[in-house]
């Protein structure tokens, strides 16, 4: 039987998990926003690794069929975001449950009102939703079940007049968390087939329609292959799916890391400091790192490392949040937009806005003045994102500075402002050192995790071939 | 329960000499017996009692206040007569406490100062602090030596002999003024000759950590063995007979193998040895400390226990140079030491006691502590490849004491140490 790993890192933001293969391979990852109740977030992102785990060895065994022919590619990507959406809608159907009974429950007069303009929203958004998995790219933008309804329900109840304005906003604020800590089990088989039935569809629905002038050729050849060929590929899929769906994906060991790990329900000897998670994870991936920086939810840490992945020296921020991801998530509440329009906005900028506060509150204020003496507004986010990262070259600076090669890790690293400050002044400071910023930076800590996992826990280290690769 | 079956001899011998010190301040008016505020580093114990004098220390009144939780109310009141949230919290604990009524940790008054004497000027704050207390108390006597800083990691004659002529000209005319006692340098030489007595006891017992498991911790534990030598009983027998006391059951647990005593009894397992620099935390003493007993860490060495005298390196008072002897002790103290000396003194402890790590606790307030620490850390780890950690905290604000901050880096730097030991010695033998 195949031997796989399992890591957990319970941020205070996102919990992730990512499951290895016994190459350190990661053969699995699962997100997920981290909620009052830690225990279901990370079951919750434990089981979205392990599907994404039979992804990957469904998308092993058809190797050859997807290298060589465009539709089994296509297909593939496509069911992935397909069999998102399905589990997204078992949620949305039991939200849309807990929403009416709240209603229900609520004392206004006007409660059939309430409920009759709360069908209006989701016979409106669903589709929407619906159709951003199925025929956009939704599945890959790794959003949170509350994130994808509130944005577009929000969005509809902001044009309600007042009297339904209140209420339904108190629905929603009442219904989410209770349904977001349902640990939801799904049938991964079921939803396999629930997928390609929508995806049946939607390939049916394509050989009927003519073709759009605005995409690349590319596309409508991929595109034009599926149409044709889909009912192949679900033969091909069938032969598999079976097998796939009841593959035991035994977790021969498991390491918890992250904010959250002392809650995790997992022996003592399978805890681990994100410290040396972050850094072990960090190291697999790029074996030449000698210096991480890590800036997550609530904390940002300096790491150093040896040519093991072993660290010497941390440093981490105190006192202050100011120079780590929750002061994005404040910044992005004062300005009313979503976490992800940050960045891309900070990018506008013509200039940094000069923000002095060290203090993620006074911040807040510095930035309303700010808008009110008429700056603009992607100046000011560009300020406030340098001023994140001049906090965390401080703390590079007092953990020992960048040492070649250096790696950001983080669900932070995915600010592609962040990014940008980060590089500048990484260079500025310390000259030319090589920078490794991966897509997986969000999940080094899970994988470092589950690499430890593997070790069972610092028993036996790096096979020699390792070793020598990264001396 | 297991704290009052570890008392030990040593134990009950100090707790009795504090409180007779503290009964005698309490009297000092019914005895006529003239008080002297004075600070740890550089304390001229041995000169005040040559004068009679009774010692008082505002920076252990403040430390003991914090442990028992009062610190924080005196620091408000402090607060509340504009010392700024950034003044050194020692001083504001003391400020506060005076403004309270200056009840001490015995629940007695403590008796106004008739002698300010700052004998050592290397942390700046004790200068303004005492510049306060002048303003409070506008009879007391104020002396002020300045401590020349070992800038070119040493002392020269020339900086002994800038001192003595201060303790000639205006110390110890100015002692005699106040206590109108002669000053008697036979009787000075008596009690360096039992500091240096005491000394050679207390060197000999911070050495023992030596040995593994080490019998003691030499900063959980250590800040109070350093307790008799530090607040005026250096010169003393007592102070010699508690040392040799202490000794005698150091020196028993380590024939029978034994690690340290903690609040909850003896410490079972010896997993880490540590090197720490910086003064603990007072606030949540043990609670910090708990910490590390409970993941088997024993600290070996601390530069803390060495702020009121560094003996390591064989200096002792020397009675036949009594003046001389006296400035170089308040040039030799820890704080006054350049810092590649203090490189050098801790790089020594970690080799001498193989420690597996370096800590620093960084204090928010102290300058004196906090100046250079950074680099220190660097230059240690770069020269032992020793694993460094960095904590931060407060001398005696609990504001400052964050419990989940620092078990959090606690336990990855215990992980780390633990990882590189496990793992470092995996890697050594696939090497080979």
């Amino acid at each position: 039987m195949n031997k796989y790993y399992l890591g957990i890192d319970l941020g205070s933001t996102t919990s992730k998990a990512v499951i290895i293969n016994d190459r350190d391979e990661i053969i699995g990852r699962g997100i997920t926003n981290t909620r009052a109740n830690y225990k279901v977030a990370a079951d919750i992102a434990r089981e979205e690794a392990i599907y994404d785990a039979r992804f990957t060895l469904l998308t092993n065994r058809l190797k050859a069929e997807i290298d060589a022919k465009p539709e089994f590619r296509r297909y593939m990507e496509d069911i992935r975001s397909v069999f998102q959406y399905r589990q997204f809608k078992r949620r949305m159907d039991s939200l849309e449950r807990m929403l009416k009974k709240t209603v229900s429950e609520f004392q206004y007069d006007n409660r059939d009102l309430i409920i009759a303009k709360l069908d209006e929203i989701l016979s409106t958004i669903m589709p929407q939703i619906r159709h951003e998995f199925v025929n956009e790219d939704l599945g890959s933008k790794n959003q949170f079940f509350r994130d994808i309804v509130s944005e577009r329900y929000n969005v509809m109840v902001a044009e309600s007049h007042k009297e339904f304005f209140e209420p339904l906003m108190l629905a929603f604020d009442k219904s989410i968390t209770p349904v977001e800590n349902e640990m939801v089990k799904f049938n991964f088989k079921e939803l396999v087939d629930e997928s390609m039935q929508v995806l049946e569809e939607k390939y049916r629905g394509l050989a009927e329609r003519p073709l759009e002038e605005n995409k690349e050729d590319w596309y409508y050849a991929e595109l034009n292959a599926v149409k044709d060929n889909y009912k192949n590929v679900e033969l091909t899929l069938r032969e598999h799916i079976d097998s796939i769906a009841s593959d035991d994906i035994h977790i021969s060991n498991m390491v918890g890391t992250g904010y959250g790990r002392a809650l995790l329900p997992f022996p003592e000897d399978c805890i681990k400091s994100e410290i040396l998670c972050h850094a072990f994870g960090a190291h697999a991936v790029f074996p030449n790192t000698r210096t991480v920086l890590d800036i997550g939810g609530q904390d940002t840490k300096a790491i150093q490392v040896d040519s093991h992945g072993l660290v010497t020296s941390f440093h981490m921020n105190d006192r202050c949040a100011a120079g780590c991801g929750r002061y994005l998530g404040y910044i992005a509440d004062e300005f009313s937009i979503s976490l992800n329009e940050l960045g891309p906005e900070a990018m506008q900028a013509d200039k940094e806005t000069t923000i002095c506060s060290t203090c993620t509150v006074f911040a807040g204020a510095e930035v309303r003045e700010l808008l009110n003496n008429g700056e603009k507004r992607p100046n000011i986010l560009a300020g406030l994102h340098k001023a994140i990262v001049q906090r965390a070259m401080s703390l590079i600076a007092r953990s020992g500075g960048v040492r070649n090669e250096f790696t950001f890790t983080g669900g932070v690293a995915r600010n592609q402002a962040v990014l940008k400050y980060v590089s500048q002044m990484v260079k500025d400071a310390y000259g030319d050192v090589t920078m490794n910023i991966h897509t997986d930076s969000i999940f080094m800590g899970a994988l470092g995790g589950a690499m430890f996992a593997r070790r069972n826990i610092a028993a036996h280290l790096p096979e020699p071939t390792k070793q020598t690769e990264t001396a | 329960m297991a704290q009052e079956a570890q008392k030990e001899m040593s134990m009950i011998i100090q707790k009795e000499m504090v409180s007779d010190l503290f009964n005698e301040l309490a009297r000092a008016k019914e005895t006529g017996k003239k008080v002297c505020y004075t600070f740890i580093p550089g304390n001229l114990s041995e000169l005040i009692r040559t004068f009679d004098m009774l010692p008082v220390y505002p920076e252990i009144n403040a430390l003991q206040s914090a442990m028992r939780k009062k610190s924080g109310g005196y620091i408000k009141e402090a607060e509340k007569h504009a010392h700024s949230e950034d003044v050194c919290t020692y001083v504001k604990c003391d400020v506060g406490m005076m403004l309270k009524g200056n009840i001490g940790p015995t629940g007695e008054k403590i008796p106004e100062p008739d002698v300010l004497l700052l004998s050592y000027t290397g942390c700046f704050t004790f200068m303004k602090w005492f510049e306060t207390l002048k303003r409070e108390y506008p009879n007391a006597k104020v002396i002020m030596v300045h401590t020349p800083y070992q800038e070119n990691s040493e002392i020269t004659p020339e900086m002994t002999q800038y001192m003595v002529k201060q303790f000639k000209e205006v110390v110890i005319p100015k002692l005699e003024e106040v206590t109108g006692i002669k000053y008697d340098e036979a009787k000075l030489k008596r009690h360096l000759t039992l500091s240096a007595e005491a000394e050679d006891w207390i060197t000999r017992i911070f050495d023992t950590t030596k040995h593994r498991p080490s019998p003691i911790d030499a900063y959980f534990a250590g800040v109070y063995y350093i307790g008799p030598i530090n607040i005026g009983f250096r010169g003393t027998q007592e102070a010699v007979d508690y040392y040799k006391e202490l000794y005698k059951e150091i020196m028993e647990r380590v024939a029978k193998g034994l690690g340290p005593i903690t609040p909850e009894g003896e410490m079972k397992e010896e997993k880490f040895r540590l090197v720490v620099e910086g003064p603990p935390n007072w606030t949540n003493f043990r609670e910090f400390w708990k910490i590390f007993y409970d993941m088997g860490a024993v600290i070996v060495a601390s530069s803390y226990t060495k702020v009121g005298g560094v003996y390591d390196n064989g200096w002792r008072h020397d009675p036949e140079r009594p003046l001389e002897a006296l400035a170089e002790y308040c040039m030799n103290c820890y704080t006054n030491m350049n810092i590649p000396q203090r490189i050098d003194l801790l790089s020594k402890c970690i080799k001498d006691y193989q420690a597996d790590g370096y800590l620093t606790n960084s204090i928010k307030s102290c300058n004196s502590f906090s100046a250079g620490q950074l680099a220190m850390m660097r230059e240690i780890e770069d020269r032992l490849e020793v694993p460094v950690g960095f904590i931060e905290s407060d001398l005696v604000d609990p504001r400052y004491f964050s419990y989940s901050n620092i078990k959090n880096r606690l336990e990855s730097y215990f992980q780390m140490l633990d990882q590189r030991r496990v793992i470092g010695a995996d890697i050594k033998e696939v090497e080979a």
